[in-house]
Order: C-alpha cells, then sequence, then structure tokens
C-alpha cells in the first residue's frame, strides 16, 4: 500500500457505489486445515460408497476400475494446475497427451476426428443434434423412446431454441430401438438419428446393413451413442453408418456422484469444421520440429463469438488425460479382457436372477446392463435390499410407465462373484418378505 | 537461465510394444472387431510416457500465471486431498438419497455459501462450466419472459465481453446485440439506446474485462427493469469484489460464477470446472432440476418444479469441483475470502505501477481493480508486438498474460496476477516485461528460444489437419 501511495485498501474499491458497499460475507470465519479436513470427512461419512456397500445400479454408469498408475498420472500438477493451452509452446505435454486422447477415440469409434470433449454424454447428445441440424440444413431430430429421461431433457434444452424438432421412436420386443419406425420421417426435414450401443436397456446393436439401410433411405446423420469399453470387441461405429460418435468417457474416471466425467465427441472428417469444441492438431515448429496446438480455432467462441459453432470454453480436459492414461495402461488386450469380463458378469448375474423367478423382458444380446423383472415389487425389493447392505438394481418404472416393475442392473469388472451370489441369495431371501 | 523439460517425447503408438496373451472374444460374428490398433505398452512405459510430457507443461504449480480473466490463482492442496476420497468417487448418481446424504449436504451447504457471498437467493450447481452457467442463465430468461407472456428476442452485451456471452445467448435462441464501450465502461446512451420491450436480458460482468468497475451499475440496473429486461452477472472477475459488494445488490438477477477460478479449484488443462448459476427469488422456479432440499435433518432431491428449464447436464454437476471449492470456502472464511479480494486488486495495482510506462500504455483513464488492460502498440514501431512479448516472457520462466482481449484495445495485454503471488514475483514479473520491451527485436520476435519448442505453424495445422496419429501417414 505504501509503495502505492494510498492509506487504506478502501481507497482501491471506491468506484463501487457507496449504498451497496458491504464489509465482509456473512458465513463463519476461516478454519485451520485440519479443521477443514475433519469437517469434510465428518460430512462425507454419511455416503455409502460402492466399497461400503456393492450396488448394481444401471443407466449407463457404473463402477470401473481406476488404475493407480492413472491417479498418478493425472495428479501431477503440471497436469491439473494448467489453463487451456494457449501457449503451445509451454503446454506440449497437454496437447500431445490431448492428440494421443483423440487418436484413442477416433480408433475405438472408427471416426476421423474428435474434439478433446464436452461436458459428458447428454450434452454431447445437444450438441450432436445441434450439429446435425448445421450440416443438414434438416430440422426433425430422431430419438429412441428408450434413452435416460436426463439425456431428453437436456437435448430438448439444446434442441428447442435451435429450432430443432425432436421425435421419438418406440422400442421393439427384443429392447432395440424400432428403426423401421423412422421411415416415416424420411421425407425432406430429417436432420439426424440417435441410437445407442449399447442402448439404456443394455442390449448391443447388431443391426449393421438395417442402420446403413436407413441411412441410405432417409439421408440422415447418424449419431451414435457408446461404450467405448463395447467398441474394443464389436465393429466400430462407422461401419454401420455414424456419423457423430458420442457417449460417456468414463475411462479413468470415478462415478463421482455423476459429474467430472467427459463427454465423447467425434465425427467424420467431412464435419469437422462443423464440430464444437477444442480440437488439437499436429503441425511444426519454426525449426520443423513436430509440435501440437490447438486448431481450427475459427469455430470456437473466442474468435466468432456470437457466430461459433458453441458456446463451449472450459472442458473436461483433465478427465480426457485420465481417459487417454487408462487405455495406454490397460492396452489392446487389457481392455478386451476387461470387455469380456464385464459381459461374462452380468451374464452369470441375470442367470442366476432367472434362476430365482426374474423374467427379462427382451432377449437381445447384453452387454454389462440388463433389466430384469423381479416375481415381486421391485421398489420393496430394493429397500429389503438397502437394509441388508446391497443397493439394488435402478427402477425403470419411474420413466417407463409399460416397465412399472422392471430393474436395470449396471455389472462390471468391479463385481466379484461373492458379491453377486450375495445379492441374488439376499434377493431370494427379500422376496420371500415382500 | 531458465529452461523447460525437453524431450523428443514419441507418441503412444510410436512405443515399442510388449507380446500380450491371446484374449478370446465371444461376440458373434457379424458384429465381432477383428483390428484394435492400440498401443500394448507396461506400465513404465507408460508411466514414463506422461511424467515426460508433465514435464513439458507449466502449471500454476510451476509459476506466475496472471492469464487475465482466468483467475489462475494457487490451489491449495487440502482441496486435492479432500476429494481423494471412496466417498466422493465411488457414488453412485442414482443410489438412494439416504445413501449420500454427505453428498447432499456439502451440495446444499455450498448454495447457501454461494447465495451470501453473491446476495442471491438461490443456485443450482448444475452447470458444469461459466459458459454452460451462461447458457443455463440464458435458458432461464427465456423461460421468465416466456411466463409473462412475452417473447423477447434481443440479448444486449458491451464489446469487451467474454466470447462466451454472445454464443451463450445465441445458443439460447436469441439475437445478440452489442453495444459499444465509452471511456472503459457502459456507454449509458448506447445502452439507453439498444434497450427496448424486445430486450431479454443485458449480460455484464463487472468489474468488466478492463478490470474497470461499472460505477453507473445502480443507474444500469435501473434502466435494465425499466424495459422489463433482466440483468445477467457473468461472474468471471467475481474476485474483485468478494466481500466488498455483491451482484444482488447490484441489481442482477442471475448470476454464474467460475469455480473453477474464484473458488481455488484447479482449471485441470482446461477443465473440469464447475458455472454454478445463482438467482434472485422470482426466478428459483425457473432452476434446473433436482433442487436440493432439507427436510429437517435429512436431505433430497426435489423434482417437482412445474417451471423448471429442466436438466442442462447428465446429473447433478461436477461433484468433486463442487466440494473442492466448499473445502476453499470454509478455509478462507468471511475474512479470507475479502482478503483474498483485497490482495489480488492490491496485487494488480502495484503491478500497474511497475508495468504501465513508456513501453505498455494503460488504455481508459480511472482505476482498475483485480486486473488490467495495457497496450503494448508503442512497440510497435520497433517491430514488437504483444504476441512477441507473451512468446519472450516464456523464455523467462513466466507465463504470459491474455493477449488480444478485449477486443478493444489494440495490442491488448490483459494481465491478472491473483492474490497468490508475492510482491518479489510481481516485481519480477514487471522487471522482465520492460526489460523484453527494451531487448533486441529480433531476438524478441524469435522468442521462444528456453521453451521445448519455437513456435508453432498455426496456419499449417488449420489448413491440413491432422488430428489423430493414422493422419501422419496421409
Amino acid at each position: 500500500m505504501e509503495k502505492l501511495g494510498i492509506e487504506s485498501i478502501d481507497e482501491l474499491f471506491e468506484d463501487i457505489p457507496e449504498e451497496i458497499r458491504i464489509d465482509g460475507i456473512d458465513i463463519p470465519t476461516g478454519k485451520d486445515e485440519i479443521e477443514v479436513e475433519r469437517e469434510i470427512r465428518r460430512i462425507l461419512k454419511k455416503n455409502k460408497s460402492f466399497e461400503d456397500m456393492p450396488s448394481f445400479l444401471g443407466g449407463g454408469i457404473k463402477p470401473h476400475y481406476v488404475p493407480p498408475a492413472v491417479r498418478h498420472i493425472v495428479s501431477r500438477s503440471e497436469f491439473y494446475t494448467s489453463y487451456t493451452p494457449y501457449q503451445p509452446e509451454f503446454s506440449q505435454g497437454m496437447l500431445q497427451s490431448m492428440f494421443e486422447y483423440q487418436s484413442v477415440i477416433c480408433e475405438l469409434t472408427g471416426m476421423d476426428a474428435a474434439n478433446i470433449s464436452m461436458y459428458d454424454a447428454a450434452t454431447s447428445l445437444g450438441e450432436a443434434a445441434r450439429m446435425s441440424k448445421r450440416v443438414s440444413r434438416k430440422d426433425i431430430f430422431v430419438i429412441p423412446k428408450n434413452i435416460s429421461w436426463e439425456k431428453k431433457s437436456v437435448l430438448a434444452n439444446y434442441a428447442r431454441n435451435a429450432g430443432i424438432k425432436v421425435k421419438e421412436i418406440p422400442y421393439d420386443s427384443k429392447g432395440r430401438a424400432d428403426i423401421s419406425a423412422i421411415e416415416k420421417y424420411a421425407g425432406e426435414e430429417l436432420a439426424g438419428i440417435y441410437l445407442e450401443n449399447p442402448n439404456f436397456f443394455g442390449i448391443i446393436e447388431d443391426r449393421i446393413d438395417e442402420i446403413n439401410e436407413i441411412k441410405e433411405k432417409t439421408g440422415a446423420m447418424i449419431v451414435m451413442g457408446v461404450d467405448p469399453l463395447l467398441l474394443s470387441v464389436v465393429k466400430p461405429p462407422s461401419e454401420y453408418g455414424a456419423d457423430i460418435v458420442i457417449g460417456d468417457g468414463w475411462m479413468g474416471n470415478p462415478m463421482n456422484f455423476g459429474g467430472s466425467r467427459l463427454g465423447i465427441f467425434s465425427c467424420r472428417k467431412e464435419y469437422v469444421r462443423q464440430m464444437p469444441g477444442r480440437i488439437i492438431g499436429a503441425t511444426v515448429d519454426k525449426n520443423g520440429k513436430r509440435a501440437f496446438c490447438m486448431t481450427l480455432q475459427t469455430r470456437e467462441q473466442h474468435i466468432r463469438r456470437g457466430k461459433a459453432t458453441s458456446n463451449i470454453c472450459s472442458n473436461e480436459a483433465l478427465c480426457a488425460i485420465a481417459f487417454v492414461s487408462y487405455v495406454a495402461i490397460m492396452g489392446r488386450d487389457g481392455l478386451r479382457k476387461v470387455a469380456m469380463k464385464n459381459m461374462e458378469n452380468a451374464k452369470y448375474t441375470a442367470d442366476k436372477l432367472l434362476s430365482v423367478g426374474f423374467e427379462m423382458p427382451f432377449d437381445g444380446d447384453f452387454f454389462n446392463e440388463f433389466v430384469a423383472i423381479p416375481p415381486v415389487d421391485a421398489e420393496a425389493l430394493n429397500k429389503k435390499l438397502l437394509k441388508k447392505g446391497i443397493h439394488g438394481a435402478f427402477s425403470l418404472g419411474r420413466h417407463f410407465p409399460e416397465l412399472k416393475n422392471a430393474l436395470l442392473y449396471g455389472i462390471t469388472e468391479m463385481h466379484t462373484r461373492e458379491m453377486m451370489d450375495k445379492m441374488v441369495e439376499a434377493t431370494e431371501e427379500a422376496m420371500g418378505d415382500v | 537461465m531458465y529452461r523447460m523439460a525437453n524431450y523428443d517425447e514419441p507418441l503412444l503408438n510410436e512405443i515399442e510394444e510388449r507380446k500380450v496373451g491371446h484374449i478370446d472374444i465371444k461376440i458373434q460374428d457379424k458384429i465381432k472387431r477383428k483390428e484394435l490398433n492400440l498401443p500394448s505398452l507396461s506400465e513404465r512405459d507408460v508411466v514414463k510416457h506422461f511424467i515426460h510430457l508433465s514435464q513439458m507443461n507449466y502449471g500454476v504449480d510451476t509459476g506466475i500465471y496472471p492469464l487475465g480473466s482466468c483467475t489462475m490463482k494457487y490451489n491449495p492442496k487440502l482441496l486435492e486431498e479432500a476429494a481423494k476420497s471412496d466417498k466422493v468417487e465411488d457414488i453412485h448418481p442414482y443410489q438412494d438419497e439416504l445413501t449420500v446424504q454427505g453428498s447432499l449436504e456439502i451440495m446444499y451447504n455450498l448454495e447457501n455459501m454461494l447465495c451470501k457471498i453473491t446476495g442471491m437467493n438461490a443456485f443450482s450447481l448444475q452447470p458444469i462450466a461459466g459458459a454452460h452457467g451462461e447458457f443455463t442463465g440464458m435458458l432461464i430468461v427465456r423461460a421468465y419472459h416466456e411466463s409473462n407472456g412475452e417473447e423477447r428476442n434481443e440479448v444486449i452485451v458491451p464489446d469487451s465481453a467474454h466470447g462466451t456471452n454472445p454464443a451463450s445467448a445465441r445458443m439460447a435462441g436469441f439475437e445478440v446485440v452489442e453495444i459499444p464501450s465509452k471511456d472503459g465502461r457502459v456507454d449509458m446512451d448506447a445502452l439507453r439506446a439498444a434497450l427496448s420491450k424486445n430486450t431479454a436480458a443485458f449480460m455484464l460482468t463487472n468489474p468488466n474485462t478492463l478490470g474497470i468497475f461499472e460505477k453507473d451499475i445502480l443507474e444500469i440496473s435501473r434502466e435494465v427493469r425499466k424495459v422489463g429486461a433482466l440483468l445477467y452477472y457473468d461472474g468471471a472477475n467475481l474476485n474483485a469484489i468478494m466481500g466488498k459488494a455483491r451482484p444482488g445488490d447490484m441489481g442482477f438477477d442471475i448470476v454464474h460464477l467460475n469455480l473453477h477460478k474464484t473458488f481455488a479449484t484447479p482449471h485441470g488443462g482446461g477443465g473440469p470446472g464447475a458455472g454454478p448459476v445463482g438467482v434472485k427469488a422470482e426466478l428459483k422456479k425457473f432452476l434446473p432440476v433436482p433442487r436440493i432440499v432439507k427436510d429437517g435433518e435429512a436431505y433430497r432431491f426435489d423434482y417437482s418444479s412445474n417451471h423448471s428449464i429442466g436438466k442442462v447436464s447428465n446429473f447433478y454437476g461436477n461433484f468433486p469441483v463442487l466440494l473442492k471449492a466448499y473445502a476453499y470456502i470454509l478455509m478462507k472464511g468471511s475474512d479470507g475470502l475479502k482478503e483474498a479480494t483485497e490482495r489480488a486488486v492490491l496485487n494488480s495495482n502495484y503491478l500497474i505501477s511497475k508495468i504501465v510506462g513508456e513501453h505498455y500504455m494503460l488504455p481508459f483513464g480511472g482505476n482498475r481493480m483485480h486486473e488490467f488492460v495495457v497496450s503494448a502498440k508503442n512497440l510497435k514501431e520497433r517491430g514488437i508486438r504483444a504476441l512477441d512479448v507473451a512468446k519472450r516472457l516464456l523464455d523467462y520462466g513466466m507465463h504470459p498474460p491474455t493477449v488480444y482481449f478485449p477486443l478493444i484495445v489494440e495490442e491488448a495485454m490483459m494481465i491478472e496476477p491473483t492474490e497468490s503471488e508475492s510482491m518479489e514475483a510481481l516485481d519480477r514479473y514487471a522487471e522482465i516485461m520492460n526489460k523484453i520491451a527494451e531487448e533486441d527485436a529480433e531476438v524478441v520476435r524469435n522468442a521462444p528460444s528456453n521453451a521445448p519448442i519455437s513456435r508453432v505453424d498455426e496456419a499449417l495445422a488449420a489448413r491440413n489437419p491432422v488430428l489423430k496419429w493414422d493422419d501422419f501417414s496421409k
């Protein structure tokens, strides 16, 4: 203050009109580190984690293993305390990792380009619908009835104000989107079609020819929502017509109560200039050395302002580093092993549930989630299980009235044989009491 | 002399593979994947790879990072430790409310504290980033006018606004009306002329991107109210006023905050962040669902609002980021937050006194708060541009300011030192900025020479996009 020649700190705030000046905030005064740490632990203790209580919830998000090496890599503070890499010369580490992330996404999806992330899978869907309209200049976007209600709600917010009309198609007896219902939209106005693999009911998509055919008939953009793990063992969406591939980029990222995960966004090369978000490109420096930088920035808000393809600025970059380091640590065969383990465990649980009287309404092949209907009231069953220290599956009835008593199970490599056996045992026991 | 680590680090797919076993893929043939060109490496090699890359990256922990408008303050390590818990990470968003009381309590408390800090009546933590908060705010603006039976389609922004403001307004379906600034502030005449029955909202950052407090804020808010429009606060610069003034008292109806700026959660190379949105009581019913409510001692989600705009993201927001911000606010408290603001504004003014002079001029008169924008146009006659100064700073191991923004200042360099830097660090920064202005122009134009790479050919990257490793061979 002395050096500025001011006597009171208030002199620096004199532009604030007197009538609105305040002195302090009506919250407690600061605490020591140790107190804060204790306070946080005290509150968090009220949570029950997967470790405290095995959970069988599905719904597009599930527990997966995060290798310690991944945690170590994203804990490097040169990564996590950096800003968006506006100065490439000081950000080659982040930029190269991001470029590797894009490469890995493209390999899994079969797309030509990926951005460095959207906020989550739902906002990826919103942006994909908007991009379909920009590319096609048409305004109907078709979605299956059986996607999560959250995705529908987010999509509505992204679509409505862009003049996009969202239409739903039903699902068939196998639990798959009834793609024949799309034909009625095959007129002039169809911008895009959204399909999922696996879908919200866990069903794996195997109609390669049929989807290609629909695409040809309607000329619509195909947007595929995927689980990247499944793509390690099934053909990439590029082989069944996908123009944009999106998804929840869970790899290397914990469940986190649903937040701090990334939205995958990738597309065919002819549409790359219509993509939202940050894209990293390789180039050379002045001395001809390989280098990386943000590219195609004229799509973005900091250059184009109101005319940008999207308003996105901050994204989920560190989650993308977790993703690419997960893929690198697991490796090609490691991923496939985990994928098979997921499928095996889900099948094992489903078979056990069938043996105690559950029914499965859909007969399509499933990946690591499936729908099963208990012979007793599902919600009551879940309450009983909770009392036994087990979190039951996701109750579909709230959002799918026609599946009133159905449960959506999510099973991964995290579920041990013992957990699955115990859950089915407890279920059978509880069925007697319900 | 400063040197950053410099490896000729291969790409993951260029590292020698280790042989691994055969995996039996039990998938029907029709859809079974044949080829999967992903690397198979040892953990040792992967860790070495990413550690090398991290060493070729600069973060707040490395040194001063005065990017204007980005508030690159130090991220206390307690925040990181607090989030490393299975009770944060291994929680499923669909868990029974009884099993997530801890997460709900933290979110509930955080919402209340943000209300107190900003003078708003209710917050939603669902938006994932600042721009996402703006988009959410604009959806609320639309819902509000629609509920009054009005269709207003214009949003006004000053020409000094962040690029996200007009972009977010457009995404919510509004036409953007940009008004010119006068002496670095909102031109009241231009604002009055732009306001009409068609105005849905006026978006404003205060202090603005020049670091100047909009003194006429009460007049601005009266004028906006007069035509029935809403006043929107872009919270990017909240670090300048904590404990000194509140957007709510200034007349703002909707605010978004950037927890990754003001509340010290790390930027992660671009994210994850959090962009909570706060509103005045009459707009509460439009906030995204679910809301978090407290019944007695228990917390639960409330989906009942009929007027809600619905959802803007998949679940409830970036929970670990929310937790870190909560820990930061607990740690700082009312006194600490005010002190942070005072220190940030003091640091900024101190740096002005050291930097502004014959080389760097301060456009527009008046006071500056937590950040300031200088023009480097005087250096142009020596053939040195703002970009050159920025690149030369790298050679001294310092992160440059934001350059060429805001657009209304020629050769702009936007500097926000934050409260974290010591006077010694500021002295050193000013000394180097001034030294660069007097250095041999050729040296400055060719900078950096101490970074892992020299200047990159961005035009080539855009002209000939190489966006993944397969593109190299093409």
